[in-house]
């Protein structure tokens, strides 16, 4: 499939003329200055958390905790990074394990909800259900409550269940949060699709649901990816359920054994900044790849043809 | 190949609209059928619950003797080309083509020759690897009606095809969908709400309106005798003058003077009202003989003709046309007579056709 991510949604307009270049004279000169200055402000208390974790990341234990702070001129190592995957004797660490479970979890959760909520989104777009609107509310409601609010009625049930500290558990849970925003969003980028392509596939010769599949499907795979997306990047940050849910360190995933590490005698400052960098990264790299649709998200229903 | 029957097909939708009143529809087998009727008034929905996409609350529709009510779409054996199109816009010209042929499960040997086959009557050789976007609207509709054609359906439905296509090309593709239809002599079904088109293409037309079949009819009949006031006023470009007449001394006449033929077998005492074509009427020299007095309110000069919008001293002003050597001014004095046979003359409480 050669259309890319980025094509489902027209990128925002470009203004050529920010508002502050159109004005001219001396007032305007000076509120731009101060409206950088405060920007930059911003932007270094927001940036410099991330400026520490990763130059954390890359020192030497002596190094992290040297006073004054070393902001250059350290002597730079990977060390930390090692022992996020290999323990300190070889073979695997609990920390691998958990990025490990942490994909599966994220990879499973994202792939069941993309299964579960594209056809719906479908069926929600095309056809003449009874009480629709009521429907999709109901759907949506699901998410108005923080997750934080269900913790002990799912804790409770999934004891009872056998699900307490399983993969499975956490996967059923994640999907039952994505599959509500998968339908939403998957019928904005449905409903743009016209049913013509699917009438006229059904008088070529093919079943209702051949017509998805063959023509309004691979016209969707833009937008199913940017919803995956968005799966993925909230299964992978869950942190709630995933340390209520869980305990051993073979089932925990990234979120709660990165947190783990924090506590007890001593902390290893560099190994928790070197796996909150490696935590970051795969959210970092699927954001960039959808930041279009971030917009789109926001302005979803705004402009219609 | 097949003959259409529709048998008093109705559709109501769930909030109580009824888009097709009871209609009853005979296409026969190789026959041009053109549906027309302002937006609204059922045209493509019964061309939709013929192709099966909009199931009927009620009704029969046959095609040969198969009897179409229970089949899916893809089991009618019909190709539709619809009003933008509809190609399928991730697939190159070629497959676009073959899509419906795949359904089949056809060889792909001849997949390859019924495409190109296909490709070689709509001249789409040299399009075949682009693909929809890189089309212009003209080569998008010939790969529209190639997709229709290489599967060689019993019968074809057009839902308003031309509609999103600039006048010329508008006329260039009505000749060929005409020329098409007869080299290949299959039933094709034809919705427009254009009467040019209506009139150009169609062997018969059948005019809509709220549902219901107003007229069926050739072209000319529906130009020369309206079924009903709806139909009068809808076919033709200016419309048919309706003057209120009345029957007096064997001769119907209008307020201000005008007297026209009447047909046989009027009834009496009744409002009537009497359709006269602008090509029927004839503007004249004041008091020339058999002229009521007239005068010019304005003049359309189209080049070919001349439309004058004239008072009589009637209820309403009438349009006459006339060839581009006869000039009037505006509000110059002049004479209106009746040039044409006997008009079609309806009631005005029931709308309807009388004689």
């Amino acid at each position: 499939m050669a259309l890319s991510v980025d094509e489902a949604v027209p990128g925002p307009a470009s203004d050529p003329t920010p508002h502050a270049r159109r004005r001219t004279g001396g007032g305007s000169r000076a509120r731009a200055v101060i409206e950088g200055g405060l920007l930059l402000l911003l932007a270094v208390a927001m940036l410099f958390p991330v400026l520490w974790m990763v130059e954390t990341s890359i020192k030497d234990g002596r190094d992290v905790y040297a006073v004054p702070a070393q902001f250059i001129g350290f002597d730079a190592t990977l060390d930390h990074y090692r022992d996020v995957f290999v323990k300190p004797g070889g073979g695997r660490s609990d920390l691998s394990v958990a990025f490990l479970n942490s994909v599966i979890v994220a990879g499973a959760s994202t792939a069941l909800a993309t299964l579960l909520g594209v056809p719906a989104a479908w069926a929600y777009s095309r056809f003449t259900l009874k009480a629709k609107k009521d429907q999709l509310f109901f759907i949506l409601s699901t998410r108005f409550m923080p997750p934080v609010v269900v913790v002990i009625p799912i804790f409770l049930m999934y004891r009872d269940l056998g699900l307490i500290n399983t993969k499975l558990g956490l996967v059923l849970i994640y999907t039952a949060f994505n599959v509500p925003f998968t339908i939403w969003m998957m019928k904005g980028f449905i409903d743009e699709v016209p049913a013509e392509y699917e009438d006229a596939a059904m008088l070529d010769g093919y079943s209702r649901f051949q017509a998805f599949y063959k023509v309004t499907l691979p016209l969707l795979v833009p937008g199913i990816a940017a919803t995956a997306v968005f799966a993925l990047i909230f299964s992978w940050n869950e942190f709630v359920f995933a340390i209520f849910l869980t305990s051993s360190s073979d089932v925990r995933t990234a979120p709660p054994a990165i947190a783990g590490l924090i506590g007890g005698t001593t902390v290893d400052w560099g190994l928790v900044a070197a796996s909150a960098v490696v935590f970051a990264l795969p959210v970092l790299v699927f954001t960039y790849l959808v930041r279009k649709h971030l917009v789109a998200g926001v302005t979803l229903g705004a402009v219609r043809r | 190949m097949a003959g259409i029957e529709v048998s008093a097909l109705h559709k109501r939708y769930p909030d109580g609209t009824v888009a097709v009143d009871r209609v009853d529809l005979s296409i026969g087998d190789g026959e041009l059928f053109v549906m027309l009727g302002p937006s609204g008034c059922g045209k493509t929905t019964t061309l939709r619950a013929i192709a099966g996409l909009e199931r009927q609350t009620s009704g029969d529709i046959h095609i040969g003797d198969t009897l179409l009510n229970d089949l899916e779409p893809a089991e009618r054996d019909i190709a539709m080309v619809f009003q933008f199109y509809a190609l399928y816009p991730h697939l190159r010209t070629r497959d676009n083509l073959a899509f419906p042929l795949r359904a089949e499960g056809l060889p792909a040997a001849e997949v390859r020759e019924r495409v190109d086959e296909a490709a070689r009557m709509m001249k789409l050789e040299k399009l075949l690897d682009r693909r929809p976007n890189r089309l212009s609207g003209g080569e998008q509709q010939r790969v529209a009606l190639a997709r229709a054609l290489v599967r060689r359906p019993r019968a074809f439905l057009m839902d308003e095809p031309l509609t999103n296509l600039d006048a010329e090309l508008r006329a260039d593709m009505r000749t060929e969908i005409k020329h098409l239809q007869a080299e290949l002599g299959t039933t094709m079904v034809y919705v427009t709400h254009d009467q040019v088109e209506a009139m150009s293409l169609g062997h018969r037309i059948a005019i809509l309106n709220q549902g219901r079949v107003e007229q069926v009819g050739t072209p000319l009949e529906v130009y020369q005798r309206p079924a009903s006031l709806f139909c009068a006023g809808f076919i033709g470009s200016p419309p048919m003058n309706l003057l209120e007449v009345e029957v007096a001394d064997g001769a119907l006449r209008a307020p201000g003077g005008l007297t026209l033929t009447p047909p046989p077998g009027l009834p009496r005492d009744r409002q009537l009202v009497a359709g006269v074509r602008p090509e029927a009427l004839e503007v004249t020299q004041p008091g020339a003989e058999g002229a009521v007095p007239a005068r010019i309110v304005s003049a359309e000069a189209l080049g070919d003709e001349i439309i004058y919008v004239v008072d009589h001293g009637g209820e309403r002003d009438v349009r006459v046309r006339m060839p581009p050597t006869v000039r009037f001014g505006e509000d110059a004095p002049v004479g209106l007579r009746h040039a044409g046979g006997t008009p079609p003359v309806y009631d005005t409480t029931t709308e309807e056709l009388v004689a």
